[in-house]
């Protein structure tokens, strides 16, 4: 791997720095592009960058650290990160993953020899409904199988740059089996601004509340409650309001389309094929609450699609439907800009997207104040999910009469279900609130007899075959939109366990409880896969479980005990069969341990051996 | 131990009273709880601590005896009440002492971070074993001119150094780094009376 001389990183990063400002803000988007062209971030680029933005060089280290998206080491001219959600685990990642580091020489989790290339595991990529899936230097393969994995060996090999490689690697689907007011209807960019205008700011927000939308991103609070608070919400300095550039006091607008919660990929698809109503609904969202700017989150792993609504919000702003003087109203301007995660799934946590958006580590700030009256630098601060949002645009253009009519009466309108797992037809569904799980496994072709269905992610509720005529609500089954389905003979335990590895790797590390309990959880159920289990582990998993949800600083703690407590509960003899002994046993194997050291020493005496 | 604490207590059955032992300031003549501690992959900080109970020692004393411990110098483990264990599990010859005390010890306490969690010798956790070999005993300055020892009396080390609970069931953790004598004096009294331990906060914070 090529070593950056000091002249040289100055000349790489003299433009990237200038086109993105002083403003530390800017900070995780710099990284993420020096990331891009030295596949790390040497040390000397982290003087210079310190130095630009006038922040100590640790800011810059605990920022580098933290995404594991950046690295202050080499990693391969090529990366390619495997989607490691349980869905991918279930159509053969590990054996693929294995196989293409055969073929490459190379062990997971390091970078060849040459440089060339490097292999690992990631979060889940939001591929669920065509995995198994992998990022090459941050583009999205799909369908992987051997045929591609030889073909993808082969241009790796022949130093083939990633952007010519052929299309049908990368091609992503939207897979829309069902579709409803939000997907199933034609929208015509500009008919919820219009009708906002035309209606008058309070009034939508009126509208808002009476529609009873709440949040799709999982905690389900009310829309219009979230808006007039941050209405209402003025920050101040020194005594004086804080204004924008129109001198208006300062708000700003946030979509979270950080989609980190494996199994979910329907933000995925509303921004590939329906930005405009997302846009539109921030834009709705902006003139009800006063705010002139707007931000997209953008998980890193959707980076693909950042040209492409880049391109969008350009037509918006040419159409006047974004920028001065939106639709020719004087008093309203208001512009988007994208910002980019690098593979933290933490960010998606309201506070923490913002620390993210400020160009810092994603840790959970505490709360109160709620980001509506101290968000982004301290601003009144709408953050809302994608869907959230779509469907504040229609209630814009349509009324909350003609919402509230669909869905049932705490949960109104519809819900995006992204499925994937054991079904003939995963992809997207969109039925109006109070549907039945056993509906929608009818519709998806779920194969066999189902068995399990995972509901909302890792961080959801895990529901047994005699609980599917539950429905799909806040009421009953409360969900950020993903359904894992897994038939009978899955092994629910190895999907208990791709879930506690998944929140131990995602801790951010702030608060013990989360940090240190993620990780004995992770360790305890690893010693019980591996035949070292006993009844007392259970016991523990228990406690610490409780630990977990009482303790925990943020939501992620606080729910990552979910999937091992339900499958504890639900499905006791899935654990119970991998127990080896009740008594106590060992935790690893004492005698294998001392190998080494045999092998070491030479020794093979009565003492050398347990 | 504060994670352990909705756990049943674990009274310790009260010995009956023989000739020739302990009375107690009632006059009921009790029989003595016997007590054994050890220092596997430890520093003696745990036991050093103990003794920082000070002259509180005199009056534990009267209520208890110890079994093998630095304090008597006994080789090997017999029945006992309570075994106390500093350190964590870093060779074999660790896992045949602690198993002696699982085996005689009707309450095991796991005692400071090291038995805890394997402490400051899991800090060679991230070493390759061959590695740390090679730089004890082979490159210059090296312990043994070159050679790596094999000599079967010397315990084996094992790959990774690890808490005492991966190997035997153990009944309480207390922890610190090492815990101070308070705690200790804390955690033993409540013990000895059949209370279920419970430190303050004031025990267990370290800031
Ligand atoms: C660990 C964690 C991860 C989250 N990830 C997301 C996410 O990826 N997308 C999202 O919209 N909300 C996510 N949330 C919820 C957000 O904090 C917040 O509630 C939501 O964006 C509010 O939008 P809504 O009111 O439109 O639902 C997450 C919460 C936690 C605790
Ligand atoms: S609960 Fe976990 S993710 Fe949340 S702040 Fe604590 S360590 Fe971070
Ligand atoms: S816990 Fe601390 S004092 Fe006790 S043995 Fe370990 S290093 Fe020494
Ligand atoms: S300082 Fe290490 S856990 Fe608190």
């Amino acid at each position: 791997m090529k070593q950056f001389e000091f002249p040289e990183i100055s000349r790489i990063l003299t433009p990237i720095l200038a086109r993105h400002g002083g403003d530390a803000s800017r900070l995780l988007q710099v990284l993420l592009e020096v990331q891009d062209v030295c596949h790390f971030i040497p040390s000397e680029a982290i003087d210079l960058i310190a130095a630009h933005f006038g922040v100590p060089r640790v800011n810059v280290e605990g920022v580098v650290g933290f995404y594991s998206f950046l690295s202050t080491r080499p990693v391969g001219e090529y990366r390619l990160l495997f989607s490691g959600n349980i869905t991918d685990q279930m159509l053969g990642k590990d054996e693929l993953m294995q196989y293409l580091c055969n073929k490459l020489w190379v062990e997971p989790g390091k970078v060849s020899e040459d440089g060339l290339v490097s292999i690992g595991s990631t979060s889940c990529t939001g591929m669920c409904d065509q995995g198994p899936a992998a990022l090459i230097n941050g583009w999205p393969l799909t369908k992987l199988d051997h045929n591609r994995l030889d073909l993808i060996a082969e241009l790796i090999r022949s130093r083939k740059p990633v952007a010519d490689w052929p299309a049908m690697l990368f091609e992503v689907v939207d897979n829309i089996h069902r579709g409803d007011v939000l997907l199933g209807q034609p929208f015509e960019p500009g008919a919820a601004i219009r009708a906002t205008l035309a209606r008058g700011a309070k009034e939508t927000l009126v509208e808002v509340d009476k529609s009873n939308l709440r949040g799709r991103g999982g905690a389900g609070f009310k829309t219009a409650s979230k808006w007039s608070l941050c209405h209402a919400a003025i920050a101040e300095e020194d005594g004086g309001v804080i204004c924008d550039v129109g001198g208006h006091p300062e708000r700003f607008i946030v979509c979270n389309a950080d989609e980190g919660e494996p199994g979910t990929f329907k933000d995925r698809v509303l921004l590939n094929s329906y930005a405009d109503l997302v846009f539109e609904g921030m834009t709705v969202g902006a003139r009800v609450v006063g705010a002139s700017k707007g931000f997209l989150y953008l998980r890193g792993e959707y980076r693909y699609l950042l040209q492409q609504l880049e391109a969008v919000l350009k037509r918006r702003r040419e159409a006047g439907l974004l920028g001065e003087t939106i639709l020719g109203q004087a008093d309203f301007s208001f512009d988007i800009e994208i910002h980019l995660g690098a593979g933290a799934y933490i960010c998606g946590e309201e506070s923490a997207l913002i620390e993210s958006l400020e160009g810092k580590r994603g840790r959970p700030r505490n709360r109160p104040p709620f980001p509506v009256t101290s968000g982004y630098k301290g601003r009144p601060t709408v953050v809302d999910n994608v869907e959230t949002f779509a469907c504040a645009a229609k209630i814009a253009e349509k009324g909350a009469a003609w919402f509230a009519a669909i869905g049932t009466a705490q949960s109104t309108g519809t819900k995006l279900i992204s499925v994937s797992g054991d079904v003939a037809r995963p992809g997207i569904y969109e039925y109006p609130f109070g549907v039945t799980v056993s509906q929608i496994l009818d519709d998806c072709g779920a194969e066999g007899r189902p068995y399990a269905v995972q509901v909302s992610g890792p961080s959801g509720t895990t529901i047994s075959w005699k609980e599917f005529d539950r429905k799909i609500a806040f009421e009953d089954l409360p969900t950020a939109g993903a359904l894992m389905v897994f038939r009978r003979k899955r092994d629910l335990f190895q999907v208990a366990q791709n879930f506690a590895d998944f929140f131990a790797h995602e801790s951010c590390g702030f608060c013990t409880p989360c940090r240190v309990g993620t990780e004995l959880q992770k360790k305890i159920m690893s010693k019980i896969a591996s035949g070292y289990g006993t009844a007392s582990d259970l016991e523990e998993l228990k406690r610490l479980g409780h630990i977990l949800k009482t303790m925990s600083h943020c939501g992620l703690g606080s729910s990552a005990a979910n999937p091992v407590l339900d499958i504890l509960e639900k499905f006791p003899d899935m654990v119970e069969s991998k127990l080896k002994a009740f008594a106590f046993k060992p935790a690893f194997d004492l005698d294998g341990a001392l190998a080494t050291a045999r092998t070491i020493t030479g020794r093979d005496d009565d003492w050398a051996h347990l | 131990m504060s994670e352990q604490s909705d756990r049943s207590p674990h009274p310790i059955p009260l010995p009956q009273a023989g000739e020739g032992e302990a009375v107690s300031p009632a006059g009921d003549a009790l029989k003595k709880i016997r007590i054994a501690t050890c220092s596997l992959a430890g520093c003696f900080g745990c036991h050093m601590s103990f003794l920082d109970i000070d002259e509180r020692l005199f009056g534990l004393i009267e209520l208890v005896e110890f079994d093998r411990s630095p304090l008597t110098d006994i080789k090997r483990c017999g029945p006992c009440d309570v075994g106390i264990v500093e350190g964590g599990v870093c060779n074999a010859e660790n896992v045949h002492v602690l198993k002696e005390f699982r085996k005689n010890c009707k309450v095991l306490v796991a005692i400071g971070a090291c038995a805890i969690n394997g402490g400051v010798p899991a800090m060679r956790n991230n070493i390759d074993l061959w590695d740390c070999f090679q730089e004890v005993y082979c490159y210059e300055g090296g312990l043994e001119c070159g050679q790596i020892p094999n000599d079967p009396e010397l315990p084996l080390p094992f790959d990774k150094v690890h808490p005492i609970s991966e190997v035997v069931k153990v009944d309480y953790f207390l922890p610190g780094c090492p815990p101070s004598g308070d705690a200790i004096w804390k955690f033993l009294t409540d013990l000895l009376n059949g209370r279920e331990p419970k430190l303050d906060y004031e025990q267990l914070h370290f800031d």
